[in-house]
């Protein structure tokens, strides 16, 4: 009777337990991933590295031969409030298509409302030594002289520049006042996940040369410290845009 | 029972034969479990960098010297870390101005001893280092020192079997990255600690100092110190000690890496432990001995953009108090530092 009555018991806690698993593994099926994708363009054309002549805004020509860039600490928000974040960093390289691809994994069902996420690397990771992966300063994104990322990458040429080779570089970095270029975006958005795939990011190389400081070639050419950089940040902090969303 | 006896005798003959191949023929060059123990000299303030997760290792802090005295991290293979960095002068560079770099390219700045690194807030003479670890990537590819790229040494590295062996035997893992070589180089340097001169067995009451000694060290307090903070003798900040800018460097100091106007001409306070051995002196090398540096603060004839204001408690020093203060910076000198094994350039053999 009494061994019985135990494994009555027993099967009743197998059973709760059983049923609670399944729950959770539900719970867990509540979660997806989302595709950030960011496409780099010049005006409303994609961009070519090379071979295509641009103009800014002033008129004047050029051309892009590299052009990469952090994007770090993602933040997806729902209606309610709810936040879903990435602590990873990534570094966008136009060279290197998969780079432009970012999965975000195990992200909570819902309907998001905006995305924010900075262009740079912010100052814990600036002083954390020796690191990996995105932030390996073999990525030649380091700056060794004057410890830290280079958060923006732009190279190309212009025949109004003076440098030499009529070269055009901004290596726009800096994590500490008053050189701080770290720069929050953040972007509205309707993204439900039970409809979308993902989402593709426009980076308009032509906004970091625009407003608020027009930047003329033939006087502003190479930008690698801090002389120019802050203003050059001010300049690239509205250079994104929801380009589309893609539904599933 | 004969053939059983021969069996064990081979098989220890084996056993030896086997175990003689895991140990370096070099007694000298050996690092043990002991060798790389950190420990904080009595007194000592808390370290900066505390080996946060990369608590060395003999086989970590091995390869971090092999790599710190091979020029395979130079472009051309000429020139390593310990080719400025002697250890006889505590890894200063004897009696060099500037430093040199490969192709006999010449730097701007007079190359600083490393010691007791584990207490700095930031590296260079204008602080523009932020972390340890991180440090070696400036010489390295500085284009007037080592001039070459971390891809590039990565490559190298991974070819190169004596390598793979001891990342292997560091990392259990034979794949080279530069996060590994950083962290190992950091293993090496931050255990260069000097602690144990003259003045620190004073300080143990272990040793007398004699009247000039002790008249200087009364003397430091009085005009150095401010700067020169015991025990380090620094306090890691940056000053300004009105020498002329050279016009040929246009190097400003600090405000090359800030951008800011008030940190112009400031230099980092180095530490005068080892003084005696680190001639020429200041960020340009420009003061041939200890004696040229004590004119300098003594005779108060300072270039006056933005001096620090600490600099004129040193002004009047008469003859005999600045000769007083030379002997106390000479009991700073640190042999047990300098003759350390285990910081030895392992390419020498010392037998």
């Amino acid at each position: 009777m009494n061994s019985d009555r135990k494994r009555h018991i027993l099967f009743a806690i197998f059973v709760l337990l059983a049923t609670m698993s399944f729950i959770n593994a539900n719970k867990e099926k509540k979660k997806g991933t989302i595709i950030l994708q960011f496409e780099n363009y010049v005006d409303d054309k994609p961009l070519n590295l090379d071979s295509t002549t641009y103009h800014n805004h002033i008129g004047q020509p050029y051309t892009i031969s590299k052009f990469k860039y952090y994007i770090g600490n993602i933040h997806l928000k729902k209606k309610n409030g709810a936040e879903y974040s990435s602590s990873d960093y990534f570094l966008i390289n136009e060279e290197d298509s998969t780079s432009k691809q970012i999965t975000l994994d195990n992200v909570p069902d819902g309907e998001y409302t905006s995305i924010s996420f900075i262009v740079g690397v912010d100052s814990i990771h600036n002083c954390s030594g020796a690191q990996s992966g995105a932030l390996d300063p073999m990525n030649a994104m380091f700056w060794a002289w004057n410890t830290g990322y280079i958060f923006l990458k732009l190279e190309g040429q212009s025949p109004l520049s003076q440098s030499p080779g009529k070269l055009l570089e901004f290596h726009i970095g800096g994590y500490k006042e008053p050189n701080n270029c770290i720069r929050n975006i953040s972007l509205d958005l309707n993204y439900n996940t039970a409809k979308c795939s993902s989402i593709k990011i426009k980076t308009d190389v032509s906004e970091i040369f625009k407003t608020p400081l027009t930047v003329d070639f033939s006087k502003i050419s190479s930008v690698t410290d801090f002389h120019y950089a802050t203003r050059i940040a001010n300049n690239y902090t509205d250079m994104f845009s929801v380009l589309s969303i893609i539904y599933k | 029972m004969k053939f059983k006896s021969i069996l064990v005798i081979l098989s220890l003959f084996l056993f030896i034969i086997v175990m003689n191949s895991f140990i370096d023929d070099n007694p000298y060059l050996i690092v043990t479990k002991q060798d790389v123990e950190l420990k904080i000299p009595k007194g000592f303030p808390k370290q900066v960098y505390e080996f946060k997760d990369n608590k060395p290792t003999p086989e970590g802090f091995f390869l971090g010297r092999k790599l710190f005295y091979d020029p395979i991290l130079s472009k051309d293979s000429s020139i390593s870390c310990g080719f400025c960095h002697q250890q006889i002068v505590a890894f200063g560079h004897i009696d060099h101005k500037i430093s040199h770099g490969i192709n006999g390219l010449l730097g701007k700045r007079n190359v600083p001893a490393i010691q007791n690194l584990i207490w700095q807030k930031s590296f260079m003479w204008d602080g523009g280092v932020n972390h340890l670890e991180v440090q070696p990537i400036a010489p390295i590819t500085n284009p007037v020192e080592m001039d070459e790229n971390l891809k590039s040494i990565v490559t190298k590295l991974q070819r190169n079997k004596v390598y793979v062996e001891l990342f292997k035997k560091a990392f259990n893992d034979t794949i080279v990255t530069t996060e590994k070589i950083l962290k190992v180089m950091a293993q090496f340097t931050g255990l260069m600690i000097s602690s144990n001169s003259k003045y620190d067995k004073f300080i143990r009451h272990e040793d007398t100092l004699s009247s000039a000694e002790l008249s200087g060290l009364k003397l430091f307090r009085n005009h150095c110190e401010n700067c020169h903070k015991e025990p380090l003798f620094t306090d890691n900040s940056f000053r300004n000690i009105g020498i002329k800018p050279d016009t040929n460097f246009k190097d400003y100091g600090r405000q090359n890496v800030t951008g800011i106007s008030s940190d112009y001409m400031k230099f980092k306070v180095p530490s005068l432990r080892n003084v005696e051995l680190t001639y020429p002196y200041m960020h340009d090398g420009r003061f041939r001995n200890l004696q040229q540096v004590m004119n300098h603060y003594a005779k108060g004839d300072f270039y006056t953009d933005n001096v620090d204001s600490s600099i004129f408690r040193s002004v009047g020093l008469k003859e005999w108090e600045k000769s007083d203060i030379i002997s106390f910076l000479k009991i700073l000198t640190d042999k047990t530092f300098t003759y350390d094994r285990r910081f030895a350039d392992p390419n020498i053999d010392n037998r």
